[in-house]
């Protein structure tokens, strides 16, 4: 070790520090990706680590994600309802529900989840592996980490959030059509037509676009968080909260700029 | 004394800084072919940074690690990995993949690396578990198992594949002094029947006694010592000297694996050789 006394940093140092600091954390997530995606080109192809990784992310998300797009449609039905009968337009709810739904809540809604429940336990379990020097041990057996552990993880986002967003938006519909029919009267026929004549293709496509950038940014920054967390138990403790924070606030940073570009207003 | 030309692996210069801290001040270390070279030194000596430099696990601030005429921190991903496949680690903390049991811990690299079928693969990772006396948990996960239980399921992962050259970062410690006997043999087993050249870090000096050609001794990123045991027990150097002491080994009493002689009198006859008294 060295026996020079470390230096107190300067003031122009400390002012800078939190701009080197995002420049590095947007610096590594830049490499990680970059890797991430070279690896993923490069055989051995490892099918079953993907698989478990679709049914982790994916299909242990279903109920959970179902669950969060049920009530938010229930919920939105009531909440356009109350506001659109001020001036006489129910009839545009079950439009309204599916515009609002598919291009927005869906996807943004699906990424926040997947980040609470799937990126949190990827950072904790990369995290614990680096701590546990299981990545070390990979290395040393001649096995890429970010081809065995990264890639995996990274394409079951991509595919992954993308179809829970649409199982989010077809539920949400289902919820907002029960409370709207069944429970505020609403025309089941006017209600369906609405979102027929008001819903377009584009409008799913921008969607399931949104879903996929979130899917590969929120499982991207759980997994840098876990692939380089140091300290232990407590730098893998910082390591789950950090991946979750900075996961959702990626999705909605994401989401601004995403919409930006592909709404034509 | 090992000329480089003949040596496993040499290590030129080496220095480690990791912010504004220097872990490693330029190591130079020359680790001959089918020897046992024991690190030992206090904690926080560097001795773990070390030995992950000789596994490309860490890229040298300055230096050069070259091993078998190649520079290892020249070599990209891919060569890298292919000049991996000669080395193994034994890691501190067992580093077992929790997801996986016993027998396909072992078996891993035996699946990512060789194109073997899968019942010679079981074989070959049934015969280690056996020999490390662990065949019984093959079924069982890390977490099921105890510690020196999972210490010899990581010698067995390592062995494996029968490599060249074997780093074990303590392999001793956390086991019972039967147990870390026998991790012993075992590494003295690997040199005699495949020739592998073995570095081993240890703060078990019965163990580092027992089974080096010979012992670097470092203390703050430096080499103070290095040698044949004798060698250098016979350092005047205070840190060295207390290291030893501080042991609790019986130099007069505890005989050298390889001559029969006791550590004091190995030292004894290497300071008069150094004096000249003795040719």
């Amino acid at each position: 070790m060295s026996d020079d006394p470390p230096k107190a940093p300067g003031l122009l140092a400390t002012v800078l520090a939190p701009v080197k600091s995002t420049f590095e954390e947007v610096g590594m997530l830049g490499d990680l990706a970059f890797r991430s995606i070279v690896w993923g080109i490069r055989p051995p192809y490892r099918v079953p680590l993907l698989v478990a990784q679709m049914e982790f992310v994916g299909v242990q998300s279903i109920f959970l994600v179902g669950l969060v797009g049920l009530f938010t449609g229930m919920v939105f039905a009531v909440q356009t309802v109350y506001g659109f009968r001020r001036f006489g337009a129910e009839n545009m709810v079950g439009g309204v529900v599916a515009l609002t739904l598919s291009r927005e809540m869906a996807p943004v809604l699906t990424a926040i989840m997947v980040s609470a429940r799937a990126g949190s336990g990827m950072a904790a379990e990369l995290g614990n592996m680096r701590s546990s020097e299981q990545i070390d041990a990979l290395e040393t057996m001649a096995v890429n980490p970010v081809q065995y552990l990264v890639v995996p993880r990274m394409i079951a986002g991509v595919v992954m959030v993308p179809v829970l967003a649409l199982i989010f938006f077809l539920v949400g519909i289902g919820g907002a059509w029960a409370v709207g029919v069944w429970g505020l009267s609403l025309d089941p026929g006017i209600f369906a037509d609405r979102i027929k004549t008001m819903l377009k293709p584009s409008d799913i496509t921008q969607g399931l676009i949104k879903a996929l950038v979130f899917g590969f940014a929120v499982t991207l920054i759980a997994c840098r968080h876990g692939y380089f967390a140091s300290g232990g138990a407590v730098g893998v403790g910082q390591a789950t909260t950090k991946a979750v924070v900075w996961g959702v606030v990626g999705v909605f940073v994401l989401d601004y700029i995403i919409t930006s570009m592909l709404t034509e207003i | 004394m090992l000329d480089a030309a003949d040596a496993h692996v040499v290590v030129e210069g080496l220095v480690k800084i990791y912010g504004d801290r220097t872990i490693l001040h330029g190591v130079d270390m020359i680790i001959g072919r089918a020897e046992t070279l024991v690190v030992i030194g206090g904690s926080g000596a560097g001795k773990s940074t070390l030995v992950r430099h000789l596994i490309a696990l860490e890229r040298p601030t300055r230096g050069r690690i070259v091993i078998d005429g190649t520079d290892i921190a020249s070599l990209n991903d891919v060569q890298l990995a292919k000049a991996r496949r000669r080395f193994g680690m034994v890691f501190q903390k067992y580093a077992l993949f929790d997801s996986m049991t016993v027998f396909d811990n072992v078996a891993f690299p035996l699946r990512e690396q060789t194109k073997l079928s899968e019942r010679d693969i079981r074989e070959k990772a049934m015969t280690k578990l056996k020999e490390l006396g662990v065949d019984h948990a093959a079924t069982l996960t890390p977490a099921q198992i105890s510690g020196g239980m999972a210490k010899r399921v990581g010698i067995a992962r390592a062995l494996v594949m029968e490599p060249e050259l074997l780093i074990y970062d303590e392999p001793t410690s956390g086991l019972d002094p039967v147990t870390s006997r026998t991790v012993d043999s075992l590494i003295e087993e690997m040199r005699e029947r495949f020739g592998v050249t073995s570095v081993v870090i240890t703060h078990d000096m019965v163990s580092a006694f027992d089974i080096a050609d010979r012992i670097a001794m470092l203390i703050k990123g430096r080499v103070v010592a290095q040698g044949s045991p004798a060698e250098v027990l016979a350092v005047d150097n205070a840190d060295v000297q207390n290291f030893v002491r501080s042991s609790g080994v019986d130099v007069t009493r505890f005989e050298h694996r390889g001559t029969r002689k006791t550590a004091a009198e190995l030292a004894l006859r290497a300071r008069e050789r150094k004096s000249g008294r003795v040719e």
